[in-house]
């Protein structure tokens, strides 16, 4: 471990029009070793690899690579020097429509001094001398589009090892396998790092994190906030930095839950999960909180309808609920504000009182016709009520700033009384204002309902929420009422600590 | 400004269309030359108006012409060969237009072909499919069969009388069951896709189909049942069609498919709407409708139809995309 550093960042500045992403990343990557790189949901993590592969070019900072300077101005460039990038998502490193062997070579199909004809005969040649020298045990006349998404990945990695480089970035290299599949990438890693390859390796992963790192990074706000490389390694110290520890408790006195809404009894939500047992009383607010990846959505989809349950049972107000569409939800009260509004929530054709009323057009018509009069009262009294700021419930919603689209997002399925209200990330691309306007608007109308809300952020449960349950690998792991909260604990579930931070 | 230019341009340019062809074309205006321009643009009208459905959910239906000359020739061989009666004729096409529609549906969303692609697929298959049965003869009363008989019916009085008879309406004998049956369809989309939950939920459905499923929304259901609309839409086309012409012949049809295409997509620009909608369409049809009939009493050889048509399609395209607001996002 000892070795020189390979690979170095300083002070690496990164800005994209007057938002400052990256102020002055320093980091070195030793060969041999395999440094974990943590951060939240834009913390930069991302534009660091981008910067690094030479898809962005830096605003300040220098890297070396050995003795070099290096400064890639395309992915290309980047490759050749010897700094490899195998991006998330796994489709992007493959060409689905051609064999294995071609991909394993695709990059010597273009550029300078290459042949001009394809012979298939030596692509065959050279990828089967690249796959021997990974240890890769695929057919290499099998198409792409029959691989498992292990397999594809382990291709794009081989591939990208063909140019023997000196550093590999894996950007949540994991997100889509599953464990027996990932294991195999492990392996690989292992091999990788005793060919004495310097390895950054980008995971909200805590199972990951612990099976492979040799050293930990955190990344906050475009600013390393933690180097973590003593063993043993401290895992919660590593997420209390990434997350930050500007966590203020509750400002009002968390509720007691009255009479049970909803239960769920062993649920399963994914394959290998513990099952999750919970239950959430009238007037509630409870947060799922997590990193990202844990299946806090899986859940959210489980309860609305989206997916089926691997196991389990659930129950709302008292009688069976196992809803098969989000339809079925709907009818039985439980209402979901989707994450990610601009892809799940906004309709961009309509306007505020047309996105608003959308789910609930049968309860505002009279045979099937609208009652466009009512529509427009219903828009009016929630724009009031959650203080969107337009000009009128005519306004498109291309006009609303990120806070008042997801207001009118909150408002659309306030408009109706549930029995389990459910948000996931509410509060993601939301100012503060607005944040806290939806935050009040949840508690005021807490009472006859159940109300749940996914954050990756813990300070936003904390502000929110009258009961906090954590989420890890697919189950719950922690429960907290929000007072006195025991922040060290909370943390250390978050982090994939239960063992020590429950027992 | 701009937001009136692009709301009211293109209606202002239609009512200029008419007023140039009012003062410059002898005979322009009377009620015969209006009921001839509807009556011209009936049976277009009637597929744009169908095709606009599946437009609206997000798709395309490029079957439609091939339905409605599917119809016909169905309606020619049910009452020529079969010797059947009108309504049953009626009944065959409608149908099939559901049938197909359904089929499309089906393709589209259960086998997740690409809507153009599927439809595209069934343009071909009807093309061919409706030679099949006569081995590529056009139907008459009286043909003679591919086994050396003569067709036993003919064209009931009544089918017949779907393209021929015309009610009186200031004047008698002046508006025809064809310009009759457009605009009822015309005023019943338009209904059904601005007031209906149905509609707005299509619309939902189109312009962003994950929300739509969020909120309840039997997303697949609405995608089928606008093929369908568009299926019945276009045999209804195939019915008026094969009424006019008193036979089912193979060769007629050709331009159904782009011209009703393009009414519908003139359609987006109107009252800067840059979405499809039933208003539009069937004022997209009716100003291809005054332009070739205007330049027709000007004289303009019939050659320069096609011409005519694109160009305004592509003025049309331009009023949508580039300068409206909406399109921007």
């Amino acid at each position: 471990m000892a070795a020189e550093a390979v690979f170095r960042i300083a002070d690496l500045k990164k800005s994209f029009g007057p938002i400052q992403v990256l102020g002055g990343v320093s980091l070195d990557l030793h060969p041999g070793e395999v440094t974990v790189l943590m951060g939240a949901n834009g913390a930069g993590k991302s534009t660091l690899v981008k910067v690094i592969s030479g898809v962005h070019s830096r605003d300040g900072g220098a890297m070396t690579l050995g003795a070099a300077d290096f400064a890639p101005k395309t992915p290309a460039e980047a490759i050749r020097a010897g700094v490899v990038t195998v991006h998330q998502n796994i489709n992007d490193g493959v060409v689905a429509a051609l064999d294995v062997g071609t991909n394993l070579t695709l990059d010597r199909l273009s550029g300078k001094g290459q042949p001009l004809l394809f012979n298939p005969r030596r692509v065959q040649r050279e990828a089967r001398a690249v796959a021997e020298r990974m240890g890769l045990d695929i057919d290499l006349s099998a198409s792409i589009g029959d691989l498992t998404l292990a397999d594809r990945q382990m291709v794009a990695i081989a591939r990208a090892m063909a140019h023997e480089p000196k550093v590999l970035i894996l950007d949540e290299p994991t997100s889509s396998l599953s464990s027996a599949e990932a294991n195999r990438l492990f392996a690989l890693v292992d091999r990788l790092k005793s060919h004495g390859v310097a390895i950054l390796y980008i995971s909200h992963r805590m199972s990951d994190i612990r099976r492979l790192a040799d050293r930990i990074v955190s990344l906050r706000d475009g600013q390393i906030v933690g180097t973590f490389d003593k063993k043993p390694l401290d895992y919660e110290g590593a997420v209390n930095a990434m997350l930050g520890r500007k966590v203020h408790q509750s400002a009002f006195a968390a509720n007691v839950g009255g009479k049970t809404i909803f239960t769920a009894d062993n649920l399963v939500i994914a394959e290998d999960a513990k099952p999750i047992s919970l239950s959430l009383g009238d007037g509630e607010i409870v947060a799922i909180t997590g990193l990202v990846g844990v299946g806090k959505t899986a859940l959210a989809e489980t309860l609305f309808g989206l997916r089926s349950p691997l196991g389990g049972s659930m129950t709302l107000n008292g009688r069976g609920y196992n809803p098969r569409t989000p339809t079925e939800a709907i009818n039985a009260g439980a209402f979901l504000v989707a994450k990610d509004r601009s892809e799940s929530g906004i309709v961009g054709a309509f306007n505020i009182y047309e996105n608003m009323s959308l789910p609930f057009l049968k309860r505002i018509s009279a045979f099937g016709v609208l009652r466009r009069r009512a529509e427009r009262a219903i828009a009016r009294r929630q724009i009031g009520e959650l203080g969107i700021v337009c000009r009128s419930e005519k306004d498109e919603m291309s006009t609303l700033s990120g806070g008042n689209q997801q207001k009118v997002m909150v408002a659309r399925w306030m408009a109706q009384p549930s029995s389990l209200f459910m948000l996931d990330e509410p509060f993601q691309g939301v100012d503060i204002a607005a944040r806290r306007d939806i935050a009040a608007k949840l508690r005021a109308s807490a009472a006859g309902r159940a109300t749940l809300i996914f954050v990756t952020e813990i300070d936003e449960a904390v502000e929110t929420a009258d009961r906090i349950l954590v989420m890890s690998e697919h189950t719950v792991v922690g429960e907290h009422k929000n007072e006195r909260l025991d922040m060290d604990r909370l943390l250390a579930e978050v982090a994939g600590q239960t063992a020590r931070g429950a027992a | 400004m701009r937001d009136i230019a692009v709301r009211y341009g293109f209606l202002v340019l239609f009512a200029a269309l008419v007023a140039y062809f009012a003062s410059t074309a002898d005979g322009f205006v009377s009620p015969q030359s209006a009921v001839f321009i509807f009556q011209s643009v009936a049976i277009t009208g009637i597929l744009a108006l169908g095709v606009t459905a599946t437009l609206v959910v997000g798709g395309f239906d490029l079957s439609i012409g091939s339905v409605a000359t599917s119809a016909m020739m169905a309606a020619a061989y049910v009452m020529v060969v079969l010797d059947q009666n009108a309504l049953v004729a009626v009944l065959v096409c409608l149908a099939i237009g559901v049938l197909i529609g359904l089929i499309n549906g089906f393709l589209i969303v259960y086998m997740r072909v690409p809507d153009l692609l599927a439809t595209l697929g069934m343009m071909f298959l009807l093309l061919g499919l409706q030679r099949i049965p006569t081995e590529g003869r056009s139907i008459a009363a009286g043909m003679t069969m591919p086994d050396g008989s003569v067709a036993p019916g003919k064209f009931s009085a009544a089918f017949l009388a779907l393209g021929r008879h015309r009610f009186d309406f200031f004047a008698p004998n002046l508006v025809p069951v064809s310009v009759v049956v457009l605009v009822v369809l015309a005023v019943a989309i338009w209904f059904f896709l601005e007031y209906t939950r149905f509609g707005r939920m299509m619309y939902a459905v189109g312009s962003n189909e994950r929300a739509a499923e969020l909120a309840g929304a039997p997303v697949k259901a609405y995608k089928i049942w606008a093929y369908v609309i568009s299926g019945i839409f276009a045999s209804i086309g195939g019915i008026l069609l094969a009424a006019r012409l008193g036979r089912g012949d193979i060769a007629s049809g050709n331009n159904l498919l782009l011209d009703a295409v393009a009414a519908a997509l003139i359609g987006f620009a109107v009252l800067g709407a840059s979405k499809p909608n039933a208003f539009g369409t069937a004022v997209g049809a009716l100003f291809v409708g005054v332009l070739l009939q205007g330049l027709t009493m000007m004289n303009a050889p019939y050659y320069t139809q096609d011409f005519v048509k694109g160009a305004v399609l592509v003025v049309a395209l331009v009023f949508t995309f580039a300068l409206s607001t909406r399109a921007k996002r």
